[in-house]
């Protein structure tokens, strides 16, 4: 297939990905304002994600402190704003444009139909009125997108491309989320002080933060079904980084990865298979404790070192014309 | 007046009863509801094109009319035998200018006014064109002003477009009416895309077993850009980007992840001016460096041909029927619209003493732009056109007006008579000339408007050919 048609696939799929992942980001830091005694908690979280995707200056020159109102106006609606899910769902729908022939009809028109009614709900107030719900829809219009990619698309090179551009996104995502939740408790300690373990407001609090990452990442029932036992850090950790049967950790991103690396081999790609492979294979041999010994933050930062590696080589081996 | 669907006592033309008989079952506010349906449906297909001059990516509906077009199959049935002769006369016309220039020497065109025509592309000039022909996809502008009683409008055979309205109309029709198509013997056109690859197919150039064939588009902005990613879709084929090719060694190649691949047949939506920058524009983003080599060098079939546009100005339209008599000796089926050609003292002389009675049209334009339309013109315009005919009449012909046949449409304030043409589409191959039954129906929604164009707020019709 064409180079460019691949790389609009592969585009089409991050941003829908994206779009979904920013959604269901600041959905969380929402959330979690509207729990008693948590405002400030909120407030840094959603600071935090605003650092994350290294947006806090252009933030902050435009509105200023961070309130909920400002970051969905920042994060929804801002056509300025590149991580926008303005900007997302635009670009998904531009580059499905650009290979609405090599889709498949009913794709591009849940694509389409998705930007032309984000462009309504926007026009109705929906994004600052019922957020919970606009991101709701955010989400399921994503799952809409990739199911009816998964359901009508023939299985050739073309839909490994989309499957390369949502799990290489995915992996980035995840990884950036649980940095910043472990980034976040820490800071929320060294300021209030640790909490002894045995104070029960311990307990509520590792509990709230936790089921929230879990719950942003569809992880919750995952959790209760590998664990039987209460929620705490580091099993959220491994989890979310290391157990390849829950649909959003890194191992099966990568492992998805890898699979598709496989179906759309050719002359140039060979070492940038055998990377992805020895990712796969780091993550699935490794444990929490080895993790722990480097430092999750220095861990993770490395890794999303390693996960932009395999995007850039996928783009020059079979994109960049 | 001629209206298609109603004598003027205000009775139902027999073809058209059971589609009468059908909407006055309908309660009242079902097409309107049924129109509001189409709309929605149009834009979540993502069925748009762009206006020059708009927004770079703002998008519109082309507005679709619920009332069918209906022409009798036995009315079709001589506007193909016309069209198919009409096509391979220039054909032929095209071949010869760019080969022998057998019909300059006999006289029965002005050599002046084929050579020193701006369409004239002297690189063509004993450039041997797979297979022959020049313009395999053609498109024919044709009004109808009287029972039976057709004109040939105008002859597009460079890059014609609308043919996915044509499709996309029929597909909406079927969706929103299934029961008036099962009571209706009407003749399917889904099939234009099949024929379509095998009229590239066949073009393809030295015997290629299993050709290569590719859709070029501009790309995303373009205002056709549905259509060209449209036809790519339904004949399988890539749609791709000047960007996406490269020329080496005289063959054309698009670059893939596997690689370079060879491309033997390009069904190009670009004008000849954007195609090479080596030989045409300099600046063209758009095209592709060497790829004239490569089609001298025989080794890629450019559809349609470059340099087509010599064969459909408004210039050399008046001579098509000597065309068709001087290479098929045949009487022409289809008649052309009397032609004034500007250039020419006497002519120059009647059109100006008769502005406000013709239709004034530049040599060069396109589009529905710079036309004077006589009868509905200001004083103003009339005196402005006048100044611009003694300035360079030999870039104006004229012609009377036509009375447009008009068909029933739906406007806001119901269904009223709106004028109509039709353009279908003939493709030429060398097993043969092939159409699908009926073509675009354009409709001007303006009341009293002849200008169809969509660039012009014109509409579509699905096109029926029925059967009696």
């Amino acid at each position: 297939m064409l180079s460019r048609t691949a790389d609009s696939l592969y585009w089409m799929a991050r941003y829908t990905e994206r779009a979904e992942n920013t959604a269901r980001l600041i959905d969380i830091g929402l959330q979690q304002s509207l729990l008693p005694g948590q405002q400030r908690e909120a407030q840094a979280s959603l600071a935090g994600m605003l650092g994350l995707a290294e947006l806090l200056p252009i933030y902050q020159k435009k509105f200023g402190d961070v309130d909920p109102e400002s970051v969905i106006r920042f994060m929804v609606l801002d056509e300025e704003n590149p991580s926008s899910i303005w900007c997302s769902l635009r670009n998904a729908r531009e580059n499905a444009r650009a290979v609405r022939g090599q889709i498949t009809t009913g794709m591009w028109e849940t694509i389409n139909a998705t930007w032309l009614e984000f462009l309504q709900l926007c026009d109705e107030d929906l994004p600052l009125t019922e957020p919970g719900k606009f991101f709701e829809w955010v989400q399921m219009r994503s799952h809409l997108s990739r199911g009816i990619t998964i359901g009508t698309m023939f299985k050739d090179e073309a839909f490994r491309f989309v499957r390369l551009g949502t799990f290489i996104e995915r992996a980035d995502s995840t990884a950036r989320m649980i940095d910043l939740r472990f980034h976040h408790i820490e800071t929320m300690d060294a300021k209030s002080g640790a909490l002894d373990p045995d104070d029960p407001e311990f307990a509520v609090r590792e509990f709230y933060h936790w089921e929230a990452v879990l719950r942003s990442l569809s992880a919750f029932e995952a959790y209760r079904k590998v664990y039987r036992d209460t929620i705490n850090g580091s099993r959220v950790a491994e989890l979310l980084i290391l157990n390849p049967d829950v649909p959003r950790s890194i191992a099966a991103c990568i492992n998805e990865v890898v699979e598709n690396l496989k179906n759309v081999g050719n002359g140039n790609s060979a070492e940038t298979r055998r990377r992805a492979g020895k990712l796969a294979a780091k993550l699935r041999y490794l444990t929490l404790e080895e993790i722990s010994i480097e430092g999750l933050h220095l861990w993770l930062t490395k890794l999303l070192g390693d996960i932009d590696d395999l995007g850039v080589r996928i783009r020059q081996d079979f994109l960049v014309l | 007046m001629f209206d298609e669907m109603l004598l003027e006592n205000g009775s139902v033309r027999p073809h058209y009863q059971g589609f009468e008989t059908w909407k006055s079952a309908r309660e009242s506010g079902y097409l309107e509801a049924k129109k509001a349906e189409a709309d929605h449906l149009f834009r979540q297909v993502g069925i748009t094109f762009s206006v020059y001059g708009d927004d770079v990516g703002t998008e519109r509906l082309i507005p679709f009319d619920l009332v069918p077009r209906i022409i009798p199959a036995a009315h079709w049935a001589r506007l193909e035998k016309g069209l198919a002769q009409r096509v391979q006369a220039l054909n032929l016309f095209l071949k010869d200018v760019y080969g022998r220039g057998d019909i300059l020497r006999a006289g029965i065109i002005p050599a002046n006014r084929v050579l020193g025509n701006t369409q004239f592309r002297k690189e063509m000039l004993d450039l041997n064109v797979p297979s022959g022909i020049y313009s395999m996809i053609a498109g024919i502008d044709l009004v109808c002003v009287g029972e039976d009683e057709w004109y040939v409008l105008e002859d597009n055979l460079r890059v014609p477009s609308g043919v996915s309205y044509m499709l996309e109309n029929r597909k909406m029709m079927m969706r929103l009416f299934p029961d008036l198509f099962s009571a209706h013997r009407i003749a399917p056109v889904a099939h234009y895309p099949d024929l379509l690859l095998e009229t590239l197919r066949q073009g393809a150039p030295d015997a290629q077993d299993d050709p290569t064939v590719v859709v070029l588009t501009p790309g995303l902005y373009n205002s056709a850009y549905f259509e060209h990613a449209f036809l790519a879709q339904q004949m399988g084929v890539e749609l791709v980007e000047g960007k996406d090719l490269v020329v080496e060694d005289d063959t054309v190649f698009m670059q893939t992840t596997h690689g370079k691949k060879r491309v033997d047949v390009i069904y190009r939506r670009i004008d000849d001016d954007y195609l090479d920058p080596e030989v045409f524009n300099k600046d063209s983003m758009l095209g592709v460096h060497g790829l004239m080599r490569a089609y001298r060098a025989g080794r890629v079939t450019l559809a349609n041909a470059v340099g087509t546009g010599v064969a459909d100005d408004k210039s050399i339209y008046p001579y098509v029927p000597e065309m068709i008599r001087f290479y098929l000796g045949q009487e022409p089926i289809l008649h052309n619209v009397p032609t004034h050609i500007c250039s020419e003292a006497d002519s120059l002389k009647y059109v100006l003493d008769n502005l406000e009675k013709l239709v004034v049209k530049e040599v060069h334009g396109a589009g529905g732009y710079g036309m004077l339309i006589g009868p509905a013109a200001s004083k103003a315009e009339i005196a402005d056109f006048r100044t611009k005919l003694i300035a360079q009449p030999d870039a104006y012909i004229a012609q009377p007006t036509l009375s447009l046949s008009t068909c029933p449409t739906m406007v806001e304030q119901g269904i009223a008579p709106r004028h109509i043409d039709l353009r279908p589409f003939v493709l030429s191959s060398p097993s043969g000339i092939r159409m699908v039954p009926g073509g675009l129906t354009r409709v001007a929604l303006k009341e009293g408007s002849l200008v169809v164009n969509s660039s012009q707020g014109g509409g579509t019709k699905d096109t029926w050919v029925a059967a009696d």
